[in-house]
Order: C-alpha cells, then sequence, then structure tokens
C-alpha cells in the first residue's frame, strides 16, 4: 500500500474547512440582507419618504461591514482547490473549475461594480438607477452562490461527466446535467433560503433590542415588518427544500443519511429518530459504534422521508459496510477489491497504451470502466474499511439541531409579525429578547448544515470516486500547520474588528 | 459555434482570454501601488482618506480580476492549478495573505471600534500593495524562467510504491520561495511593483483636486517611472537574450532553444506589434503630464493603462504560443506545462468559450459605471459630504 501522511490530509481538511467556516460566517447575511435592503430602497423609491432611505442606509452600512470580510475568505477558498488538493484541481478541474469561472464572470463583477454604486452612488445616479444597483447586487450574490452550489453539489453527486483514461481525469459530457443535477438544485435553493432566514433573523434581532431600549421604535418595527415577512416566506421554502435535500441525500449518499440517523441496521418502515441522546457501544470492535442511550421515535416517517414510502427500506450503516444481498447493496470491501481492479487496470491500460499493445490496453480499459465507479474504494485497499464511516454523533446532533432551531424559527418570525402588525410588539419584552439571542442560534443552525453535508459525506471528496487521501497536495504537514494558523490568527482577528464595528454601528443606531 | 473550433484552437482562444485578464488585473493593480503611496502623498490625515477613498472606489475591481484570473484558469487550464498553487505553496500563500488583509482595510480603517486601530489597517494595505505587485510579478516571471516540477499522472494508480497518489510533486525545497531568489524573476517582480506605482500616480492625477497632493504627484512619477524603466528593460533584455522552452508540436517534447521569445516575437508580428504598442503607450502615458503638466497631467492614465494592458497581454503570449511551455519545469522538461498538455477539454472549453460571450457585456457596464461615478474630481472638502467614507 502506498503511504499516506494522514497528518497531512487532516490539517489541509482542517486548513479548508477553517476557511470554508469562516467564510460562511459572511455569506449568509449577504445574501439575505442585500434582498432585505433592496426591498426597503424600493419601498423608498416608490413612497419618496426619506425615512426609508435612512433605514435603507442604515443597514446597507451594516451590509458593508459584513461584505468585505466575506469578499477575503472567498478568494482563499477558491485558491485552495489548488495549493491544498492539487490531485483534486486535476482529476475533475474540467468539470468543477468552469463553475468558478462562469461564478466569476457572471456574478462577482455584477455584485463588485454595482456595489459600488449602492455605497458612493447616491449623490451620484439617478435614484432608479440606484435602486437597480440595489438589486443587481442581491441578484449578483445570489448567482455566485448558484454556481458555487452547484460546484458543491456535483461533488456530492458526480453527474454529466465520463472518465478519459488517456488524460487521466473526468471530463464533463453534459453541462445541463451538471447544472441541474438534483441535488445541486436542493441545495442552492436550501442555501439561499437558509441565508435569507438567517438575514431575516439578524435584522429582527436587531429591532428587537432597538424596542427593548425604547429607541428608533419606528424604524425597528419598519425594519421587523420587512425581515419577518421575508423570512418567514423562506422559513417555508426552507422546510420544502429541506426535505428535499434530504431525499436526495438517502437516494444518492445512503451513508450519510444512515449516519445522520445513527441507523446501524437498515430496516423497512424505518422511524425517524426524533430526539437522541447517543453513547459509545462498548462491545463493537474495530470502530466506534454508537448506541442510543435514549430515544424517541416516530414511526414509518425516516422510510418515508427517504423514498416517500412508509414501507420502503432504509439501508444501515452496517448494511452499506458489510453489503446485504437481499437488498442487492455490495459491501465496502467488495468495493474496494473492485476499486483497486479498476486503478490497477487503469495503470495497466497506460502501460499498454505507451507499448504499443493494442489489445491488452482495450482489455484493460474495458476492466477499468466496468469497475470505476467503484475507483476512489481502491485507496482504501489493505485498510480498515471502517475508515470509510464518518463521525456519527457529530453528523447525528449536527442534523437534530439544525432541524429543531429551523422550526424555532419559524415560530418566532410568525409570532414577531403577527405581534407587530397588531401593534403589541413592543410590551412583549420575552419575545423581544428571545428574537435578540436568536442571531447567534441563526448562526449556529447555518453552521451545522453544513457540518452535515461536509463531515457526513467523508471520506469522499468527489462522492465514491475520490477520497481526500488521494486528493491532496504533496506538502509538507508542517507547511500547512503553519498557514493554517496564520489564517486561523487572521480570520480570528477580523471577525473581532467586525463584531465590534457592527455592535458600534447599531449602538449608534439609525436615526443619527 | 465553438463546437466547430479545433481543441487546438480553443485552447489559443483560452490563453488568449487567460492573459488578457492578467494583463488587465496587472492594470488594476494601480490600486496596490496607489497603496503603497499614501503615506509618501498624503501627508495629513485629511489627504491620506482622500487618497484611500480613490483607490477604495476601485479595490474590489481589481480583487474581482484576480479572482476571476484565477477561476478563468483553473477553467481553462487545471493542470497549472494543481501544478502550481499546489507547487509553489508559499508564493501563492503569501500572495493570499496580502490580498485578505486588503479585503477588510478600506471598510474598518475608519470605523469606531475597528480593534486593531487605524493605523494597522493602513499598514495592510502598504503591505498588500508591496507583496500584492512584488510576489505576483515574481510568480508570472516564473512562466519564462521556470520552477522545478515534475508531473507524472501513473502517480495516480500507484498503489505500491512509498509515495502519495499525486500528480504533480514540487521538487523546489523552499515551495516557492525560491523564485524570489532568482534575479530574472525579481527584475519582473520590481518592475510591476514600480509600474504599479506609476499607474497609481497618474490615476490620482486623473481624479484629485488638490494643489498640495498634485505637486508631489508630480514629483513622484519621476521618482518611480526611473526604476520601471530600468527594471522593466533589463527583465525585456534579458528575456530577448535568454534560451527558452520549446515545443515540438508533433511528439510535444520540450528542449531549450537560444534566443526563443526573441524568435516568438519575430514569428508572431501580431504580438510584436501589441508588444511595441503597449511600451510606446506606457511611455506616452507616463512622458505626457512630464512634458506638459497643465493640459495633460489627467490623460496620462489612459495612454499607460491600455499600455500596460498590451504589453504584459503581448509577454504572455510569448510565454504560451508558437509552441513554447507556459509553465516550464527545470527539474524535468517533459514535465512542463503547454497550453496543449495542461487544458479543459474541448467539451469543457466549448461550454466555456459561450459563458465568454458575456466578457464585452461585463466590460461595458463596468465602463458605464465607472464613468457615472467618477464625472467629478475630488477634494478633501468634498469628502465630508460623501454618504460612505473609508
Amino acid at each position: 500500500m502506498n503511504h499516506i501522511d494522514f497528518s497531512l490530509v487532516d490539517w489541509s481538511r482542517a486548513q479548508f474547512a477553517l476557511t470554508a467556516c469562516y467564510h460562511w460566517l459572511f455569506v449568509p447575511l449577504t445574501l439575505g440582507l442585500s434582498f432585505i435592503v433592496a426591498f426597503m430602497e424600493t419601498i423608498y423609491v416608490r413612497t419618496g419618504n426619506e425615512e426609508w432611505k435612512r433605514l435603507t442606509k442604515f443597514w446597507m452600512t451594516l451590509f458593508g461591514i459584513n461584505f468585505a470580510i466575506g469578499v477575503a475568505t472567498g478568494l482563499i477558498l477558491e485558491f485552495e482547490f489548488g495549493t491544498n488538493w492539487s490531485n483534486y484541481s486535476w482529476f475533475v478541474g474540467d468539470i468543477f473549475g468552469a463553475p468558478l469561472a462562469i461564478e466569476g464572470i457572471m456574478a462577482f463583477f455584477l455584485e463588485t461594480t454595482f456595489v459600488a454604486v449602492m455605497f458612493f452612488g447616491w449623490n451620484k445616479v439617478n435614484k432608479k438607477f440606484h435602486l437597480l444597483s440595489t438589486w443587481l447586487v442581491a441578484i449578483g450574490s445570489n448567482l455566485s452562490a448558484l454556481w458555487i452550489l452547484v460546484a458543491n453539489g456535483w461533488m456530492q453527486l458526480p453527474v454529466g461527466m465520463k472518465f478519459n483514461p488517456d488524460t487521466a481525469r473526468n471530463e464533463m459530457v453534459d453541462f445541463w446535467s451538471v447544472l441541474f443535477s438534483p441535488v445541486a438544485i436542493n441545495k442552492f435553493l436550501h442555501t439561499i433560503s437558509s441565508g435569507y432566514v438567517l438575514a431575516a433573523l439578524f435584522v429582527v434581532g436587531i429591532s428587537a433590542w432597538y424596542l427593548l431600549k425604547k429607541r428608533d421604535i419606528l424604524f425597528a418595527k419598519r425594519s421587523i415588518i420587512v425581515g419577518a415577512s421575508f423570512g418567514l416566506l423562506a422559513s417555508l421554502f426552507i422546510l420544502m427544500t429541506g426535505d428535499g435535500s434530504a431525499r436526495a441525500v438517502a437516494h444518492h449518499q445512503p451513508m450519510k443519511f444512515a449516519a445522520m440517523e445513527n441507523l446501524y441496521v437498515g430496516q423497512q418502515n424505518a422511524p425517524l429518530a426524533a430526539f437522541g441522546i447517543l453513547k459509545a457501544d462498548p462491545n463493537a470492535p474495530g470502530h466506534k459504534k454508537m448506541d442510543f442511550r435514549y430515544l424517541v421515535e416516530i414511526p414509518d416517517v425516516l422510510s418515508y422521508m427517504a423514498f416517500l414510502n412508509p414501507n420502503a427500506y432504509v439501508p444501515g450503516i452496517y448494511d452499506l459496510v458489510h453489503g446485504n444481498p437481499e437488498h442487492g447493496i455490495i459491501s465496502y470491501q467488495e468495493r474496494v477489491d473492485k476499486g483497486k481492479i479498476a486503478i490497477d487496470a487503469l495503470g495497466s491500460y497506460k502501460k499498454a497504451k505507451a507499448a504499443g499493445n493494442d489489445s491488452l490496453a482495450s482489455a484493460s480499459l474495458s476492466t477499468f470502466e466496468t469497475n470505476y465507479p467503484h475507483f476512489g474504494y481502491g485507496y482504501y485497499a489493505n485498510r480498515d474499511v471502517h475508515e470509510l464511516i464518518p463521525n456519527i454523533p457529530v453528523s447525528f446532533y449536527s442534523f437534530r439541531i439544525m432541524v429543531f432551531l429551523g422550526i424555532h424559527f419559524f415560530a418566532l418570525l410568525l409570532v414577531v409579525l403577527i405581534l407587530t402588525l397588531k401593534n403589541k410588539i413592543e410590551t412583549k419584552k420575552v419575545i423581544l429578547y428571545t428574537a435578540l439571542w436568536t442571531i447567534p442560534l441563526a448562526y449556529i443552525a447555518s453552521m451545522l448544515g453544513w457540518i452535515v453535508a461536509e463531515l457526513g459525506r467523508q471520506p469522499w471528496v468527489i462522492q465514491d470516486i475520490l477520497p481526500t487521501i488521494a486528493a491532496v497536495s504533496q506538502l509538507k504537514s508542517s507547511s500547512v500547520q503553519v498557514t493554517f494558523w496564520i489564517f486561523a490568527v487572521f480570520f480570528t482577528a477580523l471577525l473581532i474588528a467586525e463584531i465590534s464595528i457592527m455592535v458600534r454601528q447599531i449602538k449608534k443606531g439609525v436615526a443619527s | 459555434m465553438f463546437e466547430a473550433l479545433s481543441l487546438i484552437t480553443l485552447q489559443q482562444y483560452w490563453w488568449l482570454i487567460v492573459t488578457l485578464l492578467g494583463a488587465l488585473l496587472v492594470f488594476l493593480m494601480f490600486v496596490q501601488g496607489g497603496q503603497t503611496l499614501i503615506y509618501t502623498i498624503g501627508k495629513t490625515e485629511d489627504e491620506r482618506t482622500l487618497l484611500v477613498n480613490l483607490l477604495g472606489r476601485k479595490w474590489e475591481l481589481t480583487f474581482t480580476t484576480l479572482v476571476t484570473f484565477g477561476g478563468a484558469f483553473f477553467a481553462s487550464f487545471p493542470l497549472f492549478y494543481s501544478t502550481s498553487f499546489g507547487g509553489a505553496y508559499w508564493v501563492w500563500m503569501a500572495i493570499l495573505i496580502a490580498f485578505v488583509i486588503q479585503a477588510v482595510s478600506y471598510e474598518y480603517r475608519k470605523k469606531p471600534g475597528n480593534f486593531l486601530g487605524q493605523r494597522t489597517f493602513e499598514i495592510f494595505l502598504v503591505l498588500n500593495g508591496l507583496l500584492g505587485t512584488l510576489l505576483i510579478g515574481t510568480a508570472v516571471a516564473t512562466f519564462f524562467t521556470g520552477s522545478a516540477f515534475s508531473v507524472n499522472k501513473m502517480n495516480l494508480v500507484d498503489l505500491t510504491s512509498g509515495n502519495m497518489p499525486v500528480i504533480s510533486e514540487w521538487k523546489g525545497p523552499a515551495h516557492g520561495l525560491e523564485a524570489a531568489l532568482n534575479p530574472q524573476n525579481l527584475l519582473l517582480g520590481l518592475a510591476v511593483f514600480f509600474l504599479s506605482r506609476v499607474l497609481a500616480v497618474l490615476y490620482f492625477m486623473n481624479r484629485v483636486d488638490n494643489p498640495p497632493i498634485m505637486g508631489r504627484l508630480k514629483k513622484q512619477l519621476m521618482i518611480n517611472a526611473i526604476p520601471f524603466l530600468v527594471f522593466f528593460l533589463a527583465f525585456a533584455g534579458w528575456l530577448m537574450l535568454s534560451s527558452g522552452f520549446a515545443v515540438d508540436p508533433q511528439t510535444g517534447f520540450v528542449a531549450m532553444e537560444p534566443f526563443k521569445y526573441l524568435h516568438n516575437l519575430i514569428g508572431m508580428p501580431l504580438v510584436a506589434i501589441l508588444f511595441v504598442l503597449g511600451v510606446v503607450g506606457v511611455l506616452f502615458g507616463i512622458a505626457r503630464p512630464i512634458i506638459n503638466f497643465k493640459k495633460c497631467h489627467a490623460k496620462g492614465i489612459w495612454a499607460a493603462g491600455i499600455g500596460t494592458v498590451l504589453t504584459v497581454w503581448a509577454l504572455l503570449m510569448l510565454a504560451g504560443f508558437n509552441n513554447t511551455a507556459y509553465y516550464p519545469s527545470t527539474y524535468d522538461l517533459q514535465s512542463s506545462l503547454t497550453i496543449a498538455n495542461s487544458s479543459s477539454s474541448h467539451y469543457t472549453l466549448t461550454a466555456m468559450s459561450y459563458v465568454s460571450l458575456l466578457v464585452p457585456f461585463v466590460l461595458a457596464y463596468i465602463w458605464y459605471v465607472w464613468k457615472a461615478m467618477d464625472k467629478k474630481k475630488i477634494s478633501t472638502e468634498e469628502m465630508e459630504s460623501e454618504t460612505h467614507v473609508y
């Protein structure tokens, strides 16, 4: 077996995760707040009421503070595909690079150009052009989300491509199936709507603080109405797309799905673990198996959620690892063997080709193609197949906390909107405090969504095709450690600056 | 429409686009050059604020061009992305860090509660200007001087040796920092650094309505133009005399060829014309304010800007066209990257080519907005009436 520097792989993953997490602290607010300010400015342009203009400008200032740091972390992410995942960049660059380039050409320039008008153009361009610019910023930032999420969706469900043995990489054969892959579309819609809800909760939470402080009251109520209405609609959308996302995971990433549910033994009429507390199973050798210390189940719901059929069979972790012939599931060990056959066949194809032995080349190619769907498993030859199981407790808890928080957000936004419309919100201190303290919860839920999606699919960079151990750049682990800590220090310092500036601006208030 | 083109035509088309983005980036790095001048030209707090705000309206354009350059390079020549970024790790990381600290500095500089203090964010801007230009110039020079790396796609199927299954391996011990020790690379790095300052001076001349600043700008133009010319001419001269990495178009075999880049210049008259026009444009742009300051001080930026784009574009064409390896390996010549062996597939290049049709539209709205926003010159007094100040 080839030598794998696990420390390098882990630090490279840590660095990418660090950058992605910091990036995601800023992006969802940009996605949602850009629309909220566009709504507010539209009201200003329609009514000509200067107070709406001031309101728009207040939220725009907060938008600007948040925007810059999202841009900075985004640059690093883009280049880290190359710096830390160089094999990946070649192996799937033919497909993955395109959305990144389109993102730049189609979305980033739109955002950048018109964000300048949005901030500096109030006295330089006419009202309508300014409003158009604000909308274009919102559209641009959401378009950029589309392309990067298409790229991420493709990593979860690699479609529209074919492996070319001569270039030793995957090549795109169908752009539209990459763009419209069900995973990509669900992921895009679910992610942007989560950004809208986060931004709505941000606006509602800060407005609640003003109401608690009994200042800027009219501004606060107006903001709540715009923010909560938008957030409420987006919440409904999250429920729908979350359901779609879960189904896509069940179909295409059964191990992630089983991990999210801590489901070891597959079953028909599978119940949903609505609430549960895990404990390690001391009797499970070789790997960390989790049992339930405490569990509340809802019968049949998991089967229904996964396959829209309460009687459907949902495979468990053991079925996937050890195989289940009854349900046509082959074991991981078989997949590892087939993957190794594919890797070896590719090697012998290349050698035969170089030696001019056409018959051997075509035989090797045919062996390769038959076994290609298992290619990535081949890198686990002579390793413990249990390494292919993702972290169960993290997946299980992250998913549940995200869903519970999502329900809380919906209820809160509904209550806040109704109370505001009835003009009773000011007296409801508990609700106002809840709204304020829901701001950090919105960030937690948003981050947990990514943790489920990304940790749940480990060890795959490209599902079934390329594991992290074969995707990484050949660097010294110590180099990556150094850059990890440099980024950690910088990002943290900038985050502190961002929060501190944000708090000052909020305290300054709208009226000033 | 693009489907009908041959693979090599698409590769050439994409080399043109990627290098054009690179050339535009070098021009737009006047923002970086300007950042290194905020203390030299801005003597008071108000003056510095004026300069920072003038640059602050454009910084995102430079930044976005860098991001798009990266994305377009990835999409069209992914083997470069994996080989160079994953190999010359420290140079790219240094460049990235230099840009991270820039992105927030404008927005946070003056804001109350900014944690690190105004001075720190200004130093970030200076550092970004210095490192960004110097290191990008140095990194681009390796397109001509080469780096030590190997590319072996068979590594992917190597499950038996003691190595990681990684295709591109860097052989330089310092993972890219060794590039900064090569004097020829440094020449280009310094040329880009001083060019960015020259362009910044010309940009400020075009935008500022403030006599004391204008006086200092006049002085700084000469101070930066002379070292720029020295370093640039030294690099260009060295390039014309040096051997290059020639590719046999039939076999893909790479060999050293004396005077390769001179041969490329002679062999591609159109590129030679662009190069000459570019150099003349830059010189003309610098000379105008020097010769007739009163009438022409605002006009230098256009000739010098367009000249910069043309010169850099032509240089990068010399690196990649006419059967030349654009990212040569000095460790193993046959590992060198050419536009033919490092590109995306015909299908992907075709799809991307359709997307490239958006580029003129993008340039048009950037131009429109630039004109709309920069109608009036700015003075320190006017900064006070601005609604959003950096």
